[in-house]
């Protein structure tokens, strides 16, 4: 709005300096002001003036009507195309210096009041993917979006005429679209889940598609949904990290790895060479999802290996089976390091307590947690001697600061020693020295006539 | 056998060199007997603790690397690797503390008793010089194991010796050794500890002690004009009674480093913000507080400019007493030095305890 009244600002100033019947003399006076104004308004120029060009009688009209033909200034001053300087006829086509309703929205100069919803990806990406038009604009985004779009689960509903399927302005609204860097567009990172689950968490909108409906449910639940939109991690995926966004479809089983692999990429490699690959091709099961399921992947826990409950290797492997074998003793490797390392911080805990500098045990304490990290990772080799290797040097170093927080112990049990000790000796040299001075104090008296 | 030993090498010496007249200033001194005696033992207690320092600080000086890079980690290893070094650290750090803490009271018996007094005010004026060199040797210290604590009360420190009128900026240049506290000023302040402040120190209590031994201990106004007097001889009855106060003072040291030893902290980090309640050490906590009171303007004038101006001219008095006590001079007790002094007392002890009090800003 402040923008448009500016322009008319402008406009009235054009207008008084044309006026031919400014007196010489008192030209200075108007001019200087003038001058220092047009200075700041400058960088005003420059702001596209196709929307507010003198007369911009589609704004004039429709942000006063109602419903659906309402267009909100607001929205419009925020949005990224009028931003860089595209306005209502960019899209609308049509004359928008024209005051004639006819003559502003003639279909001869290509006026589409509102494009058919099956039409939007096409409409948007005569621009879009119109790399020659993009560059003008902003040569940093993707020009592929329709193409990917026509591959994705949304696209191809849309192409067998769905009229409910996402199309580019479900996501991205109309006239309001902000840039997905904008924490205030529908496409922030952290605003994804919920834009996603505004369609997919709405039983009713969903029941012709028959698909599960609780994704946002689980999702909210899991380490990844807490470490987004709780703790505001804006590196933890949110739907399109896995599912893509213009290219959205479900990944396929063989799939799922290599999804999870664009973060998880260690335990992937791990996994890839464990005779679980194998198994899975073989029975068709999609591999890291198997174990920590899809949208609710809950924080991976020790108990999850293991022969006893909560441990999901139980789901598949039978007593007296190898992997049944193997999962317990990752496990047995895995508890033994956490003793190891909970003895160590105990002894070195009671340590500082007692005022001793433990340091050096905190280090060795530090590494052995690493090793206990490692260990955990390459539970995905599924590998009990790899396991136990890592877990064996872990338990050295957790040795090692135990090793250090008894010395600690043992130092500070000395110096209380040690110090009793030389209390004695003080005490004694004391004593000695006032029998000396009371032996001296006799000696004077005795001397004395 | 025992005075065999001794004897023998006095005799060697005595029979080459004249030795008599430097011994008869210990042989024959006598040191007076009164109800305010326990005074005396004040400056042989902040002696000891100096001499103290100066064994741990050469101790320390063997493993000590004085670079911002390696401080800390050296303090450490003093402390964690070396045998004793724990202790030997320990004990440098309290022997410190409790030899500022000596040194004043030193100042204060010294000067309600009037000792100051003719003929013994060069005596003062340097022991004054020795107690300012005391909190040179705390401040200079302080920022050796270079932590966070001691970088920033550092920082502040030397900020505030910047705002002294004229030469402040000169003087925080040259304590930091640029415009920021860095590696420089840690170089500074260690030879400035380890070199500069113990030979002038050296020199100074040098004079001080034989001050004291040539003019003798001196008796208060009170008792200078009683009858029957009482005298012991400096040696050996007066040093057996001070060995006494040595030993003891040996013992509470002990007892404060094994059961509180001094605690290292983190490492500094120049780029790091200044942790909440930033403190100086204990001794400069009254001034410290004093400037924090202090309004930034009075009047036309900055209101920390004239708290230390105000310090400046106290510690000038201080150090001048025994010229401008016209009343000591003639032997007499005044109430108005004494009520300066109580008020002295009284302001030291109250602003360091609402500085620790108070909650930081």
């Amino acid at each position: 709005m402040r923008m448009i009244n500016m322009t008319y600002v402008n406009v009235k100033v054009k207008s008084q300096k044309a006026k031919p019947k400014l007196k010489t003399q008192n030209f200075k006076f108007y001019a200087l002001p003038f001058l220092f104004f047009s200075f700041f308004l400058f960088p005003f120029y420059f702001i596209p003036i196709a929307l507010a060009d003198q007369t911009n009688t589609c704004m004039l009209c429709h942000q006063s009507l109602d419903g659906n033909l309402k267009v909100s200034v607001e929205e419009i001053k925020n949005d990224v195309h009028f931003k860089r300087g595209l306005s209502c006829v960019a899209c609308h086509g049509g004359d928008s210096n024209k005051e004639d309703m006819a003559q502003a929205m003639d279909a001869t100069k290509g006026f589409i009041a509102r494009p058919a919803r099956n039409d939007i990806p096409n409409f948007c990406a005569r621009c879009h993917s119109n790399p020659d038009f993009m560059r003008a604009y902003n040569p940093n985004i993707p020009m592929d979006q329709l193409t990917k779009y026509n591959t994705s689960q949304h696209g191809k509903l849309n192409m067998q005429g769905d009229g409910k399927v996402a199309v580019c302005t479900s996501c991205h609204g109309f006239h309001g679209i902000r840039p997905k860097t904008d924490p205030l567009s529908k496409t922030y990172l952290t605003n994804i889940p919920k834009l996603c689950s505004s369609c997919h968490s709405d039983k009713e909108y969903m029941k012709p598609y028959n698909i599960a409906t609780n994704q946002m449910e689980e999702y909210v639940q899991s380490v990844h949904g807490v470490a987004l939109l709780i703790k505001g991690d804006r590196a933890a995926p949110a739907c399109n990290s896995c599912h893509g966004s213009h290219d959205a479809i479900l990944p396929r089983t063989s799939s799922v790895g290599n999804v999870c692999a664009q973060c998880h990429s260690l335990q992937r490699d791990l996994f890839i060479k464990s005779p679980h690959k194998t198994a899975h091709e073989k029975l068709n099961l999609p591999e890291c999802e198997v174990c920590h399921g899809n949208h609710k992947i809950l924080p991976a826990k020790d108990e999850m290996v293991g022969v006893e409950s909560p441990a999901i290797c139980l789901n598949c492997h039978d007593k007296n089976s190898a992997g049944y074998e193997t999962a317990g003793l990752m496990r047995e490797s895995l508890e033994t390091l956490k003793t190891k390392i909970n003895t160590a911080n105990n002894l070195a805990q009671e340590a500082n307590k007692l005022g001793m500098e433990v340091s050096d045990a905190e280090f060795e304490i530090n590494e052995a947690h690493n090793s206990l990290t490692k260990a955990r990772s390459y539970v995905h080799s599924f590998s009990a001697t790899l396991v136990k290797d890592i877990t064996r040097q872990g338990v050295d170093t957790a040795n090692k600061a135990c090793q250090q927080g008894l010395g600690a112990i043992k130092e500070f049990n000395f110096r209380r020693k040690g110090y009793l000790f030389s209390v004695v000796i003080i005490l004694l040299i004391a004593g000695l020295l006032y029998l000396k001075i009371r032996e001296l104090e006799r000696r004077h008296s005795q001397d004395k006539p | 056998m025992f005075q065999f030993i001794i004897d023998k090498p006095a005799q060697w010496f005595k029979s080459r060199y004249k030795l008599d007249e430097f011994t008869h200033l210990i042989t024959e001194k006598k040191v007076p007997v009164h109800k305010h005696s326990f005074w005396y033992y004040l400056g042989g207690t902040t002696l000891i603790l100096f001499i103290t320092q100066i064994i741990t600080g050469i101790l320390l000086l063997f493993y000590y690397k004085p670079t911002a890079e390696r401080a800390f980690e050296s303090v450490k290893f003093i402390m964690t690797k070396v045998e004793f070094g724990w202790l030997i650290r320990s004990i440098h750090s309290w022997s410190a503390n409790l030899m500022v803490a000596a040194a004043f009271i030193h100042l204060f018996s010294v000067f309600f008793l009037r000792s100051y007094r003719r003929p013994r005010e060069l005596t003062w004026v340097t022991g004054a010089f020795l107690f300012f060199l005391c909190l040179g040797f705390g401040f200079t210290g302080y920022l050796l194991p270079w932590n966070t604590l001691a970088f920033f009360a550092t920082k502040v420190g030397t900020q505030i010796a910047g705002t002294v009128p004229f030469f402040g900026g000169y003087i925080r240049t040259i304590l930091r050794g640029g415009e920021e506290v860095t590696d420089a000023t840690l170089g500074r302040f260690f030879s400035f500890h380890v070199i500069i402040l113990p030979l002038v120190t050296l020199a100074l209590l040098g004079v001080h002690l034989f001050m004291v031994q040539i003019q003798g201990m001196s008796e208060p106004i009170s008792q200078e004009n009683k009858p029957n007097k009482k005298y012991i001889p400096f040696l050996p009855d007066f040093l057996l009674r001070d060995a006494v106060a040595w030993v003891l003072m040996l013992g509470l040291l002990t007892t404060l480093s094994v059961y509180f030893p001094w605690e290292l902290g983190a490492k500094a980090d120049p780029f790091a913000s200044a942790p909440a309640g930033i403190k100086p050490e204990w001794y400069f906590m009254f001034m410290f507080q004093t400037l924090k009171f202090i309004p930034s303007k009075i009047f036309a004038f900055d209101g920390e400019v004239l708290g230390i101006l105000a310090f400046g001219f106290a510690g000038f008095l201080m150090v001048m007493v025994p010229f401008w006590d016209i009343w000591a001079r003639r032997n007499k007790s005044n109430w108005f030095i004494t009520l300066m002094g109580i008020f002295a007392i009284i302001y030291i002890v109250t602003l360091t305890v609402l500085g620790y009090v108070l909650p930081a800003k």
